[in-house]
């Protein structure tokens, strides 16, 4: 299977590659890692008329700390998250990604603007409240995770924008499980625990078509239940789908189970 | 498109369509056919190699994105003698292929572990090469070269 033909930009600058989406006329797709975009394009489920590879855009590699949070730039690779010390968190997350070759490849920027509900970034995104730094047309936008995921594989993000950096808050406690069936594989239902400024936050992913909060689960904790209690309430909030991979019922348990865990390896909800 | 590049050592000059993936490139275009391509779509892991010594799936970068960087492929592990790389001096003794299809991209993933780790457990090794499909080994054999070049105890057959 090879890709459609298309036109290949390869700009210099975030405005160069703004110019070139614009020109695109809403037929054009960003080039980061290529970890899921070019499976698409190899199987031509996308056939876009013009990529615009922004693999080459300088400035946008770095990870920082920006006072209570880190910020973290589109194009930082998973391999270089999963190495760095300033957000154990993400460094945790990022080591569930994939295998090594598709580590070194694969960008933060990209997994977010994919929007795999059941892959490791959108989960702590949302966990965290994390905040998207998205160029467009119009100069720069700032929108909460939680706003950008809008379906599986959909996000709020217009045709003509690129995200350009992701700030996620730094947790006091946190705790991350995901359970696959394979090293490596996407999660079956990854849940992922992030206490911000002293409110506890509750993410699951894989169990519906976004990374989602699990509010139930959150409300249950403040109001004095144990991590089970939280984890119980969280399940039943949810409403799972089935696939070849497990059953409704069976991701539900699962679901159950994992946010309890994580409730645990964050210390929080006593011992489980 | 122009993309200028080098491949083991060597330098490539290459006029290809933007859409040729680095893996199409290095079969077709550089008669390096070492490189095998089993699933197209960034699953089976046998068209690995390292670009700029890291491991990426070639079939997942378009030959374009390669401009300025050293890509190793298989055939840039012996010596210029001839002379087997360790791993694949290994692969041989320990029986790690069988019809040898996914061999290429374990290579390449053992070389890039046993960069970054010298000493890896088998445990290690078998989660750093979960993203490589072999269909005839069932993996232990492989595991088991890997290791012995590592270091680890590995069990008398």
């Amino acid at each position: 299977m090879k890709c459609a033909p298309f036109e290949y930009v390869r700009p210099a600058s975030v405005a160069d590659a703004m110019a070139a989406l614009a020109e695109a006329d809403g037929d054009g797709k960003v080039l980061a890692g290529g970890q899921s975009l070019v499976p698409l394009l190899a199987l031509r489920l996308a056939r876009p008329a013009v990529l615009v590879d922004v693999n080459r855009v300088p400035g946008l590699d770095a990870v920082a700390r920006d006072g209570d949070a880190v910020q973290v730039g589109a194009l930082v690779r998973h391999a270089a998250l999963a190495g760095q010390t300033l957000h154990p968190l993400i460094a945790e997350a990022a080591r569930w990604i994939g295998h090594a070759a598709i580590r070194t490849r694969g960008t933060a920027g990209g997994s977010l603007a994919h929007a795999d509900p059941a892959a490791e970034l959108p989960a702590v995104a949302v966990a965290t409240g994390a905040t998207v730094t998205v160029a467009g047309p119009d100069g720069e936008r700032t929108v909460a995770a939680e706003d950008l995921f809008v379906g599986a594989l959909v996000t709020s993000l217009g045709d003509a924008e690129l995200i350009t950096g992701v700030r996620f808050p730094l947790p006091d406690r946190w705790g991350f499980v995901e359970f696959a069936r394979r090293h490596g594989d996407f999660a079956l239902v990854t849940a992922v625990v992030a206490e911000v400024g002293g409110e506890v936050r509750i993410a699951v992913g894989g169990v519906g078509s976004v990374p989602a909060r699990a509010v139930a689960g959150e409300r249950t904790l403040a109001e004095g239940g144990t991590a089970a209690d939280a984890a119980a309430a969280a399940g039943d909030a949810l409403e799972p789908t089935g696939d070849l991979h497990g059953s409704p019922r069976y991701r539900r348990a699962l679901a159950v189970e994992m946010v309890r865990r994580a409730l645990v390896r964050a210390g929080i909800g006593g011992p489980g | 498109m122009k993309v200028d590049f080098r491949v083991n050592g060597e330098r490539v000059e290459l006029d290809v369509e933007p859409r040729r993936t680095l893996a199409d490139a290095l079969r077709e275009d550089c008669g390096l056919t070492g490189t095998h391509l089993g699933c197209e779509h960034g699953v089976c892991g046998a068209c690995t190699v390292l670009v700029d010594d890291q491991p990426v799936r070639a079939c997942l970068m378009f030959a374009v994105q390669a401009e300025g960087t050293a890509v190793t492929t298989v055939e840039g592990l012996a010596g210029p003698d001839g002379r087997l790389h360790p791993l694949q001096e290994a692969f041989v003794a320990h029986h790690g292929l069988q019809c040898g299809f996914c061999t290429p991209g374990m290579l390449i993933s053992a070389l890039h572990l046993l960069a970054t780790d010298p000493g890896p457990s088998r445990e290690k090794i078998r989660e750093e090469l979960a993203g490589n499909i072999c269909r005839c080994t069932g993996y232990g054999t492989i595991v088991d070269a890997v290791a012995a070049v590592a270091g680890s105890p590995v069990p008398e057959p």
